[in-house]
């Protein structure tokens, strides 16, 4: 997934400025930067969920598989399935644990029969990391469960109609250090089989979960890179006084 | 000097500990535990008004009206071999049955009947309608017609109303006689849940209205609860914020509180005159108030829509789901029970709805159920209306009878409401 001369903007004032950036697909990305430079939207327009914000617009490319994603001939509904998201606030639907993870392939008939459906639903759930803990209440309402199993689920959730690449927004910002760490271990694990795009406040967490990242501040792209050398060595001052903890 | 002086300046700024139980704070205390209390008690005052008023309606409605659900019956020797009956027996198996008992004089010889048990006059104290169950009995036994029997026949209004305690002195007479003699007893009125209208107060019923009031129901239900819910989901969900979606707002919100009355005009000039209707029939009163109920469940609708939160739309879109899908999947069903409990309020406020249906005609006097949406009929509060507009005493209890019908019918309608909201209701 690549990204040329994007700028995006909310009315008059422009949130993201001329960002080119390509997300490696056997490896996690990390947007870092301070609060309000822009990375969440970034995010966001990498599946087109501006789209629901009205006074949003974009320009430049964003390609998935060489396709710009904002061409008239791509299909909003298709590509959100290729290009799944997980919140920052855990949003699992008021439904039982099954149905939240039967959802997806339900619409987009990925499933020929029940037991097929049962197998997807157990295999995103053993993916999720979650099978053991709720594989005998399957019946139980998603809500029900902690918040840390709720974030799983819905990374299951996303992951049961095989995405090309997941977004995660934030994805531990609501949750507690050991629930932070299995999602952490989740995302190691899932690397490789999906392209993962973090967004995080976290830099511990980024150096800790992503081979590449990003750092956005005022909405440009200041640096990205390899995440070792961004935390250790760093090209630009900016980013070197935000890793350090001048700002931010 | 200076310095120690600007230090004890200092000092003296400082603020002292904050003394807890000093007197200034103790009044505030007790100043505030006092307001608690008086607040408190308002609020149990309010609540014990409320419930009496409710327990003042209700103990007067049920007073008044549980009279409405019995009658006063007389007992009257029937000597059918000797009585004046001109029917063949032969004729009363079959469906000509009514053909010939209409034809067979009835009113004359249950007159006769009631002159030679209750001696001269005793023909007035029946009900004008006794001969008719006098007809029922014949029907169900023809057998009867071989021997003499005594009939429990309904006794005419001024005997039901002295029974009750409530009549002219001269009704008071004869029914302190016929009491003497052991000929009166009282017992349930089914009549009054299965008959219509009518001129004589010991003959209505209320079984018209009811059926025409749940023909009404249904056709507002049927109509103002797609278009409600519709109008709400598209006005929330795709609508974009501009000028002409304000202007549509505002006119919901206007025409929610627009009298009920100029409802009825509108339905007049236009299902009526223009669309040229049936006139007096359910399915324009149901059209009408569903005029009336729409912009109710839409501004509920509304607000139950927004109250469902982002993040099931945000997760509904997230993995591929069309906004139909969204909308249908997800938003819909959480915001189900809301809704549901708008539409009950309208169709609360639209049973208990006189003044447009006055417009409309259905104020007519229809001593028939109606048998469709099209046939002429009339609804419990109009009928409500109609009684207590009569001169005869004998429905002071009938319009209270009715009164008790509808707030059971409100009450039905309430229950299945929150049964079905309970059911629908989720928790995230």
């Amino acid at each position: 997934m690549s990204a040329r001369n994007v700028n995006v903007y909310y009315g008059e004032k422009q949130a993201i400025k001329e960002v080119s950036i390509d997300v490696d697909t056997d490896n996690v990305t990390a947007f870092i930067g301070p609060s309000g430079c822009g990375k969440s939207t970034f995010l966001r327009t990498l599946n087109r969920m501006n789209d629901t914000v009205p006074s949003a617009r974009v320009e430049g490319e964003i390609t998935l598989d060489g396709e710009n994603i904002y061409s008239s001939g791509m299909d909003v509904v298709q590509l959100r399935a290729r290009v799944g998201m997980v919140f920052q606030k855990p949003n699992p639907f008021p439904k039982s644990i099954y149905d939240n993870i039967a959802y997806g392939p339900r619409i987009h008939g990925l499933a020929s029969s029940k037991a097929d459906l049962d197998t997807i639903v157990e295999s995103s759930l053993r993916r999720a990391g979650l099978w053991e803990e709720v594989k005998d209440r399957l019946k139980d309402s998603g809500t029900a469960l902690s918040g840390g199993q709720q974030q799983r689920l819905c990374i299951g959730r996303a992951i049961a109609v095989e995405p090309e690449v997941i977004l995660m927004d934030e994805p531990c910002s609501a949750l507690d250090p050991i629930a932070t760490a299995k999602i952490e271990e989740l995302i190691h694990e899932l690397r490789g089989r999906y392209a993962i795009v973090i967004v995080t406040h976290n830099m511990q967490q980024a150096a800790r979960v992503s081979q590449r990242t990003a750092f956005f501040h005022l909405g440009n792209l200041v640096e990205y890179g390899v995440t070792s050398e961004i935390f250790t060595n760093p090209r630009e001052e900016k980013t070197k006084d935000y890793i350090t903890g001048r700002y931010g | 000097m200076t310095a120690p002086m600007a230090e004890t300046d200092h000092d003296m700024k400082r603020r002292l500990p904050t003394d807890w139980k000093s007197n200034a704070m103790q009044k505030r205390i007790s100043a505030r535990y006092a307001s608690e209390r008086r607040f408190r008690l308002i609020g149990l005052a309010a609540i014990a008004m409320s419930a009496g008023f409710l327990a003042f309606l209700l103990i007067s409605m049920l007073s008044s009206g549980l009279g409405g659900f019995t009658r006063t019956e007389i007992a009257v020797k029937f000597d059918f071999p000797k009585a004046a009956i001109m029917v063949d027996p032969a004729m009363l198996h079959g469906v000509n049955a009514d053909q010939a008992l209409s034809n067979a004089n009835l009113p004359a010889a249950t007159a006769q009947a009631a002159i030679d048990t209750l001696g001269k006059g005793g023909d007035e104290l029946l009900s004008p309608s006794a001969w008719v169950e006098v007809r029922d009995i014949i029907k169900d036994d023809p057998a009867i017609l071989g021997r003499s029997e005594i009939l429990s026949l309904p006794a005419s209004a001024d005997i039901d109303l002295a029974a009750k305690g409530n009549a002219p002195a001269a009704a008071e007479q004869a029914y302190a006689r016929l009491d003497e003699a052991g000929l009166v007893s009282r017992s349930f009125n089914g009549g009054f849940l299965t008959s219509s209208d009518a001129t004589d107060p010991s003959q209505v019923g209320i079984w018209g209205a009811l059926k025409g009031s749940l023909l009404t129901m249904a056709v507002t239900l049927l109509l103002s609860f797609p278009i409600g819910v519709l109008a709400a989901l598209y006005l929330e969900e795709y609508a974009p914020r501009n000028r002409w979606t304000d202007m549509i707002e505002v006119s919901i919100n206007n025409l929610a509180a627009v009298p009920s009355i100029i409802f009825g005009l509108l339905g007049l000039a236009i299902f009526l005159n223009l669309l040229h209707l049936p006139r007096s029939a359910a399915l324009v009163g149901g059209m009408t108030l569903a005029l009336m109920t729409m912009p109710v469940i839409v501004i509920a609708g509304r607000n139950a829509i927004k109250a469902v939160p982002p993040s099931i739309r945000d997760a509904a879109l997230g993995i591929g789901a069309s906004p139909v899908q969204v909308v249908f999947h997800h938003v819909l069903p959480l915001a189900l029970p809301g809704i549901m409990t708008g539409t009950i309020i309208g169709m609360a406020r639209a049973l208990g709805e006189t003044a447009p249906l006055l417009m409309i005609g259905m104020r007519a006097f229809i001593a028939s159920p109606p048998d469709g949406i099209t046939a002429p009929a009339t609804v419990l509060p109009v009928q409500i209306f109609l009684w207590s507009d009569e001169v005869s005493k004998g429905f002071v209890e009938k319009t209270s009878a009715a009164i008790i019908v509808l707030l059971m019918f409100l009450l039905g309608m309430n229950s299945i409401a929150i049964y079905l909201r309970n059911k629908f209701e989720k928790r995230w």
